[in-house]
């Protein structure tokens, strides 16, 4: 495993509405590495998914995210999205009228930079629908339109598989899933992962992560990375809670 | 209509292509302003009955006596009537072949499109220019049906006992002030007849051009669907760009006799000096089924409400709206379901988008009479506002005076969401292209019911509407 960053966020300070929500955070992700991102409701998640993807809402007031090598703040999410970064959604937004097909062909064809052939297309959409064991009707419902939870995350699913970028962020894709959902999800993202995808797993159970191996696990407090370590990490979370890692940071702090 | 005729548009530096302007030749025009003369010498040249005579001269007293609205839009009232041409008389005898037609006009409904759509893929044509009807053609085969489509004049001088017979009925000239005005003035509009179990299945086509400046169009229509027929009828319009106002006021009745299927589409694009202002209505018999489906993107002002009253039992009416309102422009649509029998049902779909200052307004009516048991009704009005200067309204309005039935309104009101236009770009999509397949999305249910080509027209044309609305 080559250790190329493909991610790098250096002291990253994020506004919304005027209230800071990540107060300096510092992460490295490397190609083919999978990150897992932990932390208790409110404590920036999400937050820093949206920043990474281009949201207009958050402002970063200071600090610096590289994706290969290329400061990426200043660009417009569609920008980022050519250049290979991908965000599956906690809550995928509706789109009533614009069907599933006609939006991941415009999409690849954003992506790609060129027309793929309608044939071409429709041959690789049937592949990777029966992989996600989602039925051909899916692709001419509307975006997320009465999509049930499972419905949902295996679209976000689909359109990585289609896409195929090179540093995915997955924000809480487990949530609001079934354990089968869950399995065929993990199935999904497995399938991707390898030496040139990069991936920052976002989630606030260790659930996922045991269908989804990750090499190193952090947990996200207030806004800061509080604590990092391998995927045994998850486990201890998992009993004893992120009180635990609380308490320990405030320690670390009175150490300090 | 075909693909061809949008490679130009960039060249033509607005978004409105169909603004160009023939030179004004006529064979007659009537004086500025409106008086019983001018109405008289309507009547003279058209050469018509004592009884159609007389009818304009009473409307022309109702218009004169009937007060303007006062509700609808503040714009109204900017009306000038004594500025409108009221009749223009293009040319002597109208068109069999597009040879026959004038070498200015013909070019203009070739830019327009007309005859290669006639060719593509319509059954019948009908051409008006100014206030009559220039050129009409109509497939062998619907005639030797029996199917009758003429311009509204030469229906009356051929069928005058049809006419007679249900011209009016529908919608009395005394309905409003303006359906008050077309009757006294009215000239040109379709006529068409479509026998018992007859099914005319390819549409049939009006298209109705203003040329001249001030101009007043008054086109009639009366359409008649016997026992167990069908047939579509679209029309569109469209006008040159001037700085002064013109007037269109038109009046449509539809008759949808038992078991048939009646279909009436209209894609109005006026230039925006067009007041619109229209009355249109249908009776519904048994077991007859009436669709307005109604695009408004084009005029200054439009105001019109089409309407299906169900008369007999198990009939079904429909309307299908979108309205697009841009600068400067005010389209207050809507639609009027009125349930008179029982086990009727009807549905009210307008949708409509807002954007640079432009004002949608809905103001719809469903009632239900004592007695209409077992109807249902469903009405939803979905407005998209493109920026905060814009402005959506909704009157609705129920009267339902019998308990047993079931009615439903939904009404919403958005945004071009901003999390719906960073789902679409976070996938590579530019924020140009999401807005159009969010705006194209939100007025799917109507495009999927046009036939493609027109559907086709309306994606370009939003997209031309739209163009600079974002960053």
């Amino acid at each position: 495993m080559s250790k190329e960053p493909i991610l790098k966020i250096e002291d990253l300070h994020v506004a919304v509405e005027g209230k800071e929500i990540l107060k300096g955070l510092n992460l490295t992700i490397n190609k083919g590495e999978v990150h897992a991102l932990m932390g208790p409701n409110g404590s920036g998640k999400s937050t820093l998914a949206y920043v990474l993807m281009g949201h207009p809402k958050y402002q970063v007031t200071s600090g610096r995210v590289w994706y290969k090598g290329e400061e990426i703040l200043a660009l417009k999410p569609n920008e980022r999205a050519k250049k290979g970064l991908f965000l599956a959604f906690q809550y995928p937004t509706p789109i009533p009228g614009v069907t599933v097909m006609n939006f991941l062909r415009a999409a690849l064809k954003a992506v790609q930079g060129k027309e793929i052939p309608a044939k071409d297309f429709l041959k690789l959409l049937k592949e990777k629908m029966k992989f996600l064991e989602i039925s051909d009707q899916f692709s001419n419902r509307y975006i997320n339109d009465g999509f049930s939870g499972g419905e949902k995350k295996r679209h976000e699913i689909l359109q990585m598989a289609i896409l195929e970028p090179e540093m995915a962020i997955l924000d809480e894709t487990d949530s609001g899933l079934d354990i089968d959902a869950l399995k065929t999800v993990a199935k999904g993202v497995n399938r991707l992962i390898g030496p040139n995808l990069g991936i920052l797993l976002i989630t606030h159970y260790q659930r996922m992560l045991n269908y989804i191996k990750p090499d190193f696990v952090h947990v996200l407090v207030d806004g800061k990375i509080v604590q990092s370590g391998g995927d045994k990490l998850a486990l201890k979370l998992e009993e004893l809670g992120y009180d635990w890692t609380v308490e320990k940071t405030e320690t670390l702090s009175v150490e300090k | 209509m075909a693909e061809k005729e949008f490679t130009d548009v960039q060249d033509i530096g607005k978004d409105y292509k169909y603004g160009f302007k023939d030179p004004e030749k006529h064979v007659f025009k009537s004086k500025r302003g409106l008086t019983r003369e001018v109405v008289e010498e309507i009547s003279w040249m058209k050469k018509e009955p004592e009884w159609m005579r007389n009818f304009r001269l009473r409307a022309l007293d109702i218009f004169l006596k009937k007060p303007m609205p006062t509700w609808g839009s503040p714009i109204l009232a900017e009306i000038d009537f004594d500025n409108i041409f009221y009749y223009i008389k293009p040319m002597e005898n109208q068109g069999k072949s597009w040879d026959d037609v004038p070498e200015d006009i013909k070019r203009t409904y070739e830019k327009l499109g007309i005859p290669e759509a006639e060719r593509k893929f319509l059954g019948g044509v009908s051409a008006q220019y100014e206030s009559e009807v220039v050129y009409h053609s109509l497939r062998k085969d619907l005639q030797a049906q029996g199917v009758i489509f003429l311009d509204m004049d030469s229906g009356l001088r051929e069928y005058p006992d049809i006419v007679k017979k249900y011209f009016a009925t529908v919608i009395p000239a005394g309905d409003n002030k303006f359906s008050a005005l077309n009757s006294a003035v009215w000239s040109g509009g379709s006529f068409i007849y479509v026998p018992k179990g007859v099914d005319v299945k390819i549409p049939l086509q009006a298209y109705f051009r203003i040329n001249a400046e001030n101009m007043g169009q008054f086109e009639r229509t009366l359409i008649i669907a016997d026992e167990g027929s069908s047939v579509h009828y679209i029309e569109g319009c469209t006008a040159p760009v001037y700085s002064t106002d013109s007037l269109h006021s038109a009046v449509v009745e539809l008759i949808a006799l038992k078991g048939s299927k009646l279909r009436y589409t209209t894609i109005q694009n006026w230039s925006k000096n067009v007041y619109n202002l229209v009355t249109k209505r249908g009776i519904a018999h048994e077991d007859a089924t009436i669709r307005w489906v109604d695009g408004n993107l084009g005029s200054k002002l439009t105001m019109k409400y089409p309407s299906v009253y169900m008369v007999g039992k198990g009939a079904y009416g429909e309307v299908l709206s979108i309205a697009f309102a841009g600068k400067g422009q005010h389209q207050d649509a809507g639609a009027k379901m009125v349930h008179v029998a029982p086990g009727t049902s009807s549905t009210i779909v307008s949708k409509s988008i807002s954007k640079d200052s432009g004002r949608t307004s809905y103001r719809g009516l469903v009632k239900v009479y004592k007695g209409a048991t077992g109807v249902k009704s469903n009405v939803r009005c979905d407005a998209l506002l493109m920026d905060e200067e814009s402005r959506s309204d909704t009157y609705p309005t129920m009267e339902i005076d019998e308990e047993n039935v079931n009615v439903g309104h939904e009404a919403t009101v958005s945004k071009v969401g901003e999390e719906q236009l960073f789902y679409l770009t976070s996938r590579g999509i530019s924020e140009q292209e999401a807005t159009l397949m969010i705006v194209n999305g939100f007025i799917e249910p109507f495009t999927k019911e046009l036939p493609l080509e027109y559907a086709v027209e309306l994606n370009r044309l939003i997209q031309l509407e739209m163009e600079g609305s974002v960053g």
